[in-house]
């Protein structure tokens, strides 16, 4: 464990946040499962990369998660604005192709703060946006002495952050207890 | 009945309801028939008087119709639109008296015991009766008795009044078919010699309900009033519509707003009186240079609050061109579900209506069917395991059974470059050289063969979970009965 240099995990509310890499998914999921209610998750009607429920039940329960389907960016931040701004969910996630300029990212802040709601966007690397609380980089690791072939073992990397240190952390999503588990990085 | 006063009903029947309702709209000369398709084959289903005299029957082949008529004309019937035109004749009738029923489905039937002196007498209550009909186009046949068999057997053999007291003079040389019999039963009873009702009325009973059974004895006691037979009348369909006409025209959108939070506040009251909720409302707003707008709005659940319904409207409204006003608004329910009263619960629901207001207004934004969410699925394949349905139109699952390890996302299967059964050391997948750390499997999942599905043309596939040295966890499969090797999912 790190003691001096807790994981700033769950995210700070009323704020929207970025994240990165190959497990993006699980950070969200994992998030979602932290903030225990209800999600609203986003997506272009284009992509064809599907989040499975049967894959994510691990984390939470399908029936806590509405889907909305848009045309094209411009209509993702409008609807995730709108949701993040009704309060009426815990969580949004919106998956975005293309990086977003200032305005839009202060746009979804202002948001968040009025709904008391948190934000996430799942973004392609190197496409962030200045006004994101925090930006995260997760991979998920390769762990040769592990016999739990349950559990995963990724490392999440803080980025970016307005309201404090960065840092690095190795974790591990426990699916009996639904909480992340801190591993020491030192095993690498 | 009381007061010594009899009953007496009035029976209307319109031979020609169909092409009548279809020449309203579409004036013909000439031979006019309305066609059916019934086994495969078009038939006559109504014609108007210019083709009867040419000979033509109802039911024969249209083909025939045509070849002994060739300036025929002919549409296609709807029979569900001349139900609803019926349904327009009965709200017609209730002028005469509040007891209309639908007698058929091209009849109505109607008590008019009491309030035909209203009109000066019976005579003059009819012929008012065919004069309005004649002039709106529809031929009818008119009988008027104190039973409603009575009524009937007038009005489709012979019109006529049977005086009050006694019918049985007024039908006795009526055919037995007008008992309202089928026609095998009158059929049989011609070949007894039992021709007009008059004949039936003198005949044995005892012999006849033997033979016939009871239904033949019933059908006469009803016409002769020894049976009573009620007429059920039909209330109109709760229309939930309201409207408002303005003294001035308005064009601020607080204005419209107050508007309609007026006729939501008498239309939810509406609502409520009948248990119902709207499911799809549409505000239409006429301006004084008599162009109409509309707005619609789709909720997400069933609603009749008007508090909750009005701010839903506002982005809808704000969109709206007032051009040199709005003079009058129009409010309608144009899908409603039944919405029961519930018991106030102490356990508070509100972060639910929360959720579907947020569904209800997103849905005016992106289209309510675009607002999902999974609901488990009956299959072992992995991408049927599941259905994505509209959010607004469904219930969330609790019971989602999690056999096996399942990956958090799927895709389209993206095939790579590799041989053998067993997962491959080394691949190649989206520009990325990956390296098998460790390999799990395989689970065999074999193609459901009673659904037709493209993908799985290539038959049976047994799936491993495999761990790159890499960091990523892809799900592979190979296809052993034509073989190649594919990536179809990630895990968490």
């Amino acid at each position: 464990m790190q003691p001096t240099d807790q994981i700033p995990f769950p995210l700070a509310k009323t704020r929207t946040h970025e994240v990165c890499g190959a497990g993006s998914h699980v950070f969200a999921f994992a998030l979602a499962a932290r903030l225990g209610q209800h999600v609203m998750w986003l997506r272009e009607s284009w992509d064809q990369q599907q989040i499975n429920p049967i894959g994510f039940a691990e984390f939470i329960e399908p029936a806590d998660l509405t889907l909305c389907k848009t045309e094209h960016q411009l209509e993702t931040l409008a609807a995730a604005e709108e949701a993040l701004r009704s309060g009426a969910v815990a969580l949004v996630v919106m998956t975005l192709s293309k990086p977003i300029g200032l305005t839009e990212g202060r746009r979804l802040q202002l948001a968040a703060r009025e709904g008391k709601s948190t934000g996430l966007t799942i973004i392609p690397e190197g496409h962030g946006s200045n006004a994101a609380e925090t930006r995260w980089r997760c991979t998920p690791v390769f762990d040769a002495d592990t016999t739990a072939a349950d559990s995963t073992l990724q490392r999440w990397e803080l980025i970016k952050n307005k309201s404090g240190t960065l840092g690095v952390w190795h974790v591990r999503w426990n699916v009996a207890s639904r909480r992340l588990v801190m591993v020491p990085p030192s095993r690498e | 009945m009381f007061d010594g006063m009899s009953r007496r009903v009035v029976s209307l029947w319109f031979p020609r309801l169909a092409s009548d309702r279809v020449l309203r709209q579409y004036p013909i000369d000439g031979p006019f028939a309305l066609t059916l398709k019934q086994n495969n084959a078009n038939r006559i289903y109504c014609l108007n008087t210019e083709a009867i005299a040419q000979g033509l029957q109802q039911g024969m082949p249209y083909s025939d119709a045509r070849a002994f008529c060739p300036d025929l004309k002919s549409a296609e019937a709807q029979p569900q639109y001349d139900l609803k035109f019926l349904q327009t004749l009965r709200r017609w009738a209730t002028r005469y008296c509040p007891w209309v029923g639908l007698e058929g489905e091209n009849g109505l039937v109607l008590d008019v015991t009491g309030s035909t002196h209203l009109y000066g007498g019976e005579e003059v209550m009819l012929s008012d009766m065919r004069s309005r009909l004649m002039r709106a186009g529809l031929s009818v046949q008119i009988g008027l008795a104190d039973t409603r068999g009575a009524a009937w057997a007038l009005a489709h053999y012979g019109e006529g009044v049977a005086a009050s007291g006694n019918a049985l003079p007024a039908i006795k040389s009526l055919p037995v078919a007008a008992l309202r019999i089928d026609e095998k039963m009158s059929i049989s009873l011609q070949r007894l010699g039992l021709r007009t009702i008059g004949d039936l009325a003198k005949a044995a009973r005892a012999p006849l309900t033997r033979r016939f059974g009871p239904k033949l004895l019933l059908r006469l006691d009803q016409a002769l009033d020894r049976q009573p037979e009620e007429i059920s009348p039909q209330a109109d369909a709760p229309h939930y519509a309201v409207r408002m006409t303005l003294p001035e025209p308005i064009g601020l959108l607080p204005d419209v707003m107050a508007g309609t939070e007026r006729l939501l506040i008498q239309l939810c009251a509406k609502l409520k009186s009948q248990e119902m909720g709207a499911r799809k409302l549409c505000v239409t707003l006429r301006r004084v240079d008599q162009d109409h707008q509309q707005v619609e709005l789709r909720l997400a659940r069933p609603l009749r609050n008007p508090q909750r319904i009005l701010p839903l409207f506002e982005r809808g409204l704000s969109e709206m061109d007032a051009g040199y006003g709005i003079d009058m608004l129009r409010l309608e329910a144009t899908e409603v579900e039944s919405l029961p009263v519930q018991q106030v619960s102490h356990v508070s629901d509100g972060g639910k209506d929360k959720l579907d207001d947020l569904i209800s207004r997103l849905g005016t934004r992106i289209g309510l069917e675009n607002i999902q969410r999974f609901l488990p699925a009956d299959s072992h394949i992995p991408e049927r395991s599941f259905i994505v349905a509209s959010a607004a139109y469904s219930d969330p699952a609790r019971t989602w059974a999690v056999i096996n390890k399942r990956p958090i996302s799927l895709f389209p299967p993206e095939p790579i470059a590799a041989t053998g059964p067993r997962p491959p050391q080394r691949f190649r997948w989206r520009r990325m050289f990956l390296t098998t750390g460790r390999a799990i499997g395989p689970e065999r999942i074999a193609p459901e063969w009673w659904l037709e599905d493209e993908n799985w043309r290539s038959g049976l596939r047994d799936y491993w979970r495999v761990e790159t040295r890499q960091g990523r966890r892809l799900w592979l499969f190979y296809t052993p009965q034509n073989p190649g090797w594919f990536v179809q999912g990630e895990f968490a």
